[in-house]
């Protein structure tokens, strides 16, 4: 196999035993990303320079026999929305076009002390506003199974680099479902954690009660040992949650037996592809074979999470969105009279037509007069959404979905109509009005393309998430598929 | 219609957002869609539920006041459009 293909966990043992360098390893990305990056478009940065440097110091630690932590030496990205110290970092978006930070976000510091080998920064929906990585303002990503077809969105970048084996793991962040669903149309894992499981200290805020950051990796033991690196309070951030993190890994049992999995009928309802629906109904199977104990249930305020989430959102991000303004950092207008005029046309020149759609929606919902109706409307409805998971977790260890309503779709085939974009994020939108984990494990094909498995758990569950998902994996080969790049003829 | 052509042109001045007039058209259409589609909330009575801000409820997050190095200036600066002797430069306000 392929050395830009294996897991971190192998890759691991690979360096301790010195079958391989880290130089060596960073490398083999290195080419890997020269070889299939032209198709792919994962990358809004790379860093070759500095992943070579930080591999070269480490092998100098090897060669003295210290001991090397689990991610050490291992070639990772990070979605471009996460502050990287002296690195660019874009959103990709016009505004932050050249921004270079001042600072790190807690997630970069933490890995960059386990001694992650970094790559660059990866492609997504601007802001991470989008649902196909076609709001990038500089490209978009195409999808590694079919490179006519999205990645999916907004984590784009973060699910096609690991894909396309450009790298060995990534971060992404999963506002609505930006972790989750892009992660099912490449047919890699990625989880969202529980909200307050992981710092944002960093990550640029799009909807604060709602955007956290996660992992995506090519097995399940892979994401267990990212979630351990990054996991854990921070004083950084006010909404960090100080709990008790425990050893991910521990929870890697090939063992499901009389576990109790719930699946919510309202999320196999209209809109879900035939075939999505086939593979999903196969997965229940073959759960059930491994000794799982499933049962319908109900989750009647499902339908109203769409609409709930799309008053929120652009109410949070109306809001935070408001800081760029081009007097401190960022894009700024040239030649204006005064200083409205200039915020109005930095504001104009520096964000696309999805980002300005929902900074749009978002003020309307926040104004004078509409307030009530919209967005303390949306609040309430949110607590409503919230409960129907509370009474579901008390009778299921785990609740079970599709990740997206369809496999990935044509590039260009929803760009034009919001409304159907939106739609795509159908089943994992709930989860984060919730606050609450899941989990997306490649679960079989429809068409020759990924269909992702969704699991869903109680706040700080990501152990029994982990437990499920490793499960289905170790009796299943879905994920020992990989697309063909060097075959294929660019599109 | 939920929102006007004009409400449109007002709340793209609180929003500090230029629009030309074709995107105010477009906007005022879009808008339109999607507040159609969220008037579905309308179904629930929602008189008896209270509003979540924070599905994870913290609150009154304290730290011990003990004064910390700053960032440098220069630092903060470094990514500003325009600064001078130390502040940030903008167009003449009064």
């Amino acid at each position: 196999m392929d050395i830009t293909a294996i897991s971190a966990a192998e890759l691991h043992t690979m360096l301790e035993n010195k079958t391989i360098s880290a130089v060596e390893l960073a490398q083999a990305f290195l080419q890997r990303i020269a070889q299939v990056e032209d198709k792919v478009k994962a990358f809004v940065t790379l860093t070759e320079e500095m992943a070579l440097d930080q591999a070269a110091k480490l092998d100098k630690k090897i060669t003295r026999g210290e001991k090397l932590g689990p991610l050490a030496g291992i070639p990772m990205a990070f979605k471009d929305n996460m502050c990287s110290e002296g690195i660019r970092t874009t959103c990709s978006s016009r505004m932050l076009k050249n921004f270079i930070p001042p600072y790190a976000a807690t997630v970069v510091e933490r890995l960059q002390e386990a001694e992650a080998i970094v790559l660059g920064k990866l492609n997504m929906d601007e802001f991470a506003m989008g649902s196909s990585t076609e709001n990038s303002a500089f490209f978009p990503t195409h999808n590694p199974w079919d490179l006519t077809r999205v990645t999916g969105g907004s984590s784009g970048g973060s699910v096609a680099a690991v894909a396309a084996d450009e790298a060995v793991y990534s971060l992404g962040s999963d506002t609505g479902g930006s972790i989750r669903q892009p992660a099912a149309f490449c047919g890699v894992v990625g989880l969202k954690p529980t909200y307050g499981a992981v710092s944002r200290y960093g990550l640029i805020a799009f909807a604060s009660s709602l955007d956290q950051i996660g992992p995506v990796t090519k097995t399940v033991r892979d994401n267990a040992l990212v979630l351990n690196a990054i996991a854990g309070h921070d004083p950084k951030d006010s909404t960090s949650v100080p709990y008790e993190k425990p050893d991910y890994t521990k929870f890697l049992v090939n063992d499901i037996k009389g576990l109790k999995i719930g699946i919510p009928r309202e999320y196999f309802g209209q809109g879900i592809d035939a075939e999505v629906s086939r593979v999903i109904q196969k997965a229940i199977e073959t759960l059930k074979d491994l000794g799982a104990e499933i049962a319908e249930c109900s989750m009647p305020h499902t339908e109203y999470a769409m609409p709930t989430y799309y008053l929120i959102a652009p109410a949070e991000c109306s809001s935070n969105l408001a800081r760029y303004d081009g007097v401190r950092y960022g894009h700024r207008a040239e030649n204006s009279e005064d200083i409205i005029s200039m915020f109005r046309k930095t504001r104009a020149q520096g964000f696309g037509p999805e980002v300005k759609r929902r900074i749009m929606l978002g003020t309307y919902a926040l104004s004078s007069g509409y307030y009530d109706a919209y967005y303390l409307k949306a609040q309430k409805v949110r607590t409503l959404i919230k409960q129907d998971f509370d009474r579901a977790l008390e009778k299921f260890d785990v609740l079970l979905s599709p990740t997206a309503p369809t496999p990935a779709f044509k590039l260009g085939e929803k760009s034009t109509d919001p409304l159907a974009m939106y739609m795509s994020d159908i089943c994992t939108v709930p989860l984060n009005l919730a606050g609450l984990p899941g989990i997306s494990i490649p679960a079989g094909y429809a068409g020759g393309l990924p269909v992702g498995l969704q699991l869903m758990t109680k706040a700080f569950g990501e152990g029994m998430l982990y437990r499920v998902a490793y499960t289905f994996e170790q009796n299943t080969d879905f994920h020992k598929l990989k697309p063909n790049l060097t075959a294929e003829v660019a599109s | 219609m939920k929102i006007s052509l004009h409400e449109v042109e007002h709340v793209a001045m609180l929003a500090r957002l230029e629009l030309t007039a074709q995107e105010t058209e477009e906007y005022t259409e879009q808008l339109n869609s999607i507040l159609e589609y969220a008037a579905i909330l309308d179904k629930l009575d929602t008189s008896e539920v209270l509003p979540t801000a924070h599905a994870v409820p913290l609150n009154n997050v304290m730290r011990d006041d003990i004064v910390k190095p700053s960032m440098a200036v220069a630092k903060v600066l470094a990514n500003a459009p325009d600064a001078e002797n130390n502040f940030f430069s903008v167009p003449k306000i009064v």
